[in-house]
């Protein structure tokens, strides 16, 4: 008998993404949805979207879905999962969203232990508006802003959100993953469930950070990016669990 | 037994499916869909032993992956 092993999530919409070729923000969507469909939450789930590239995210969530202000989806979600703390409640950020005008938003979210989840896409560049420097570049990386690259001494260095916010009490679970081959999207979607777990469980703030690629900014083919993502990205953030709750490991 | 199934309408020729393919059985085609994009389609489909990587890494959700399961329901 032949039996349907892959097929889209439930918790998607059959809406067709408008993201550019190879943008690794499908796979990331797909795993967010069938971790909600294995939770059985699709009912019960509020996601927030952010500005940035993924502003149309409701469109494609099965869910029920909100949109904020540039960088203000964790103050958005904070009001939503105190208000109606049953919900399963998510935040879908990029880092010119979260780590640049989002900066104070996620961070004290983080601080008073707000309990929803954070799925933070970190692909180095803004997408949406061009391709210009993010405060996840990393240095040498050209952008439009920085035509020769990002130097020091000018633009300062990338931040690493991951580490920088498992260093608050309030902050449950942090961890980073990638999506640059079939067996690290397995291991991220794993992380993406714990993270949802552990604001089931009512443990505090959760945040995964996904390593993601921009083919069109950084002007590369798809699986060009992907390599250049492992060879470049990973070394500067690497992958791993920065912080985990007794309760969930 | 198993069979792979590409939404070619929804394909952007990205190539990643083609990139994870350990059986090399996943092309662009020809001909192109209604967005402009060659989409992917797969070759020998009786070589595909339903490992769905093609499916994990498709950012657009084009495929659909069907695997011979033991037993019946």
């Amino acid at each position: 008998m032949m039996k349907k092993i892959f097929t889209r999530p439930k918790a998607l919409t059959d809406a067709a993404f408008h993201y550019c070729p190879g943008c690794t923000h499908g796979i990331i969507h797909r795993l967010v949805a069938e971790v909600i469909d294995e939770l059985g939450a699709a009912d019960n789930t509020v996601g927030v979207c952010p500005v940035g590239c993924a502003v149309f995210a409701y469109n494609y969530f099965n869910v029920d879905m909100f949109q904020a202000s540039h960088g203000r989806a964790p103050a958005v979600a904070t009001g939503i999962k105190r208000a109606l703390p049953d919900r399963l409640v998510f935040t879908y950020q990029g880092d010119g969203d979260l780590a640049s005008i989002g900066t104070a938003e996620i961070v004290h979210a983080a601080a008073r232990g707000e309990k929803f989840t954070t799925i933070f896409v970190n692909n180095a560049v803004y997408g949406m508006t061009g391709g210009q420097m993010a405060p996840t570049t990393l240095l040498g990386q050209k952008t439009t802003t920085t035509p020769k690259g990002r130097d020091k001494d000018n633009n300062g260095y990338p931040v690493k959100v991951a580490e920088m916010l498992s260093t608050l009490d309030g902050a449950a679970y942090v961890a980073r993953v990638s999506v640059h081959n079939p067996t690290h999207v397995n291991k991220a979607k794993k992380v993406i469930k714990k993270a949802f777990e552990v604001q089931i469980k009512g443990l505090g703030f959760a945040l995964v950070e996904v390593l993601s690629s921009c083919p069109t900014n950084w002007g590369m083919a798809p699986n060009e990016a992907l390599k250049w993502l492992e060879d470049n990205m990973i070394p500067f953030y690497p992958l791993g669990v920065y912080k985990e709750p007794a309760e969930v490991k | 037994m198993a069979r792979v199934t590409f939404r070619e309408e929804r394909c952007k020729g990205c190539e990643l499916c083609i990139a994870v393919c350990p059986e090399n059985i996943i092309i662009l085609a020809d001909h192109i869909n209604a967005m402009g994009f060659h989409p992917a389609t797969v070759v020998e489909q009786e070589k595909c032993k339903g490992c769905a990587m093609c499916a994990r890494m498709c950012p657009d959700l084009v495929i659909e992956v069907e695997r011979e399961v033991a037993g019946c329901e």
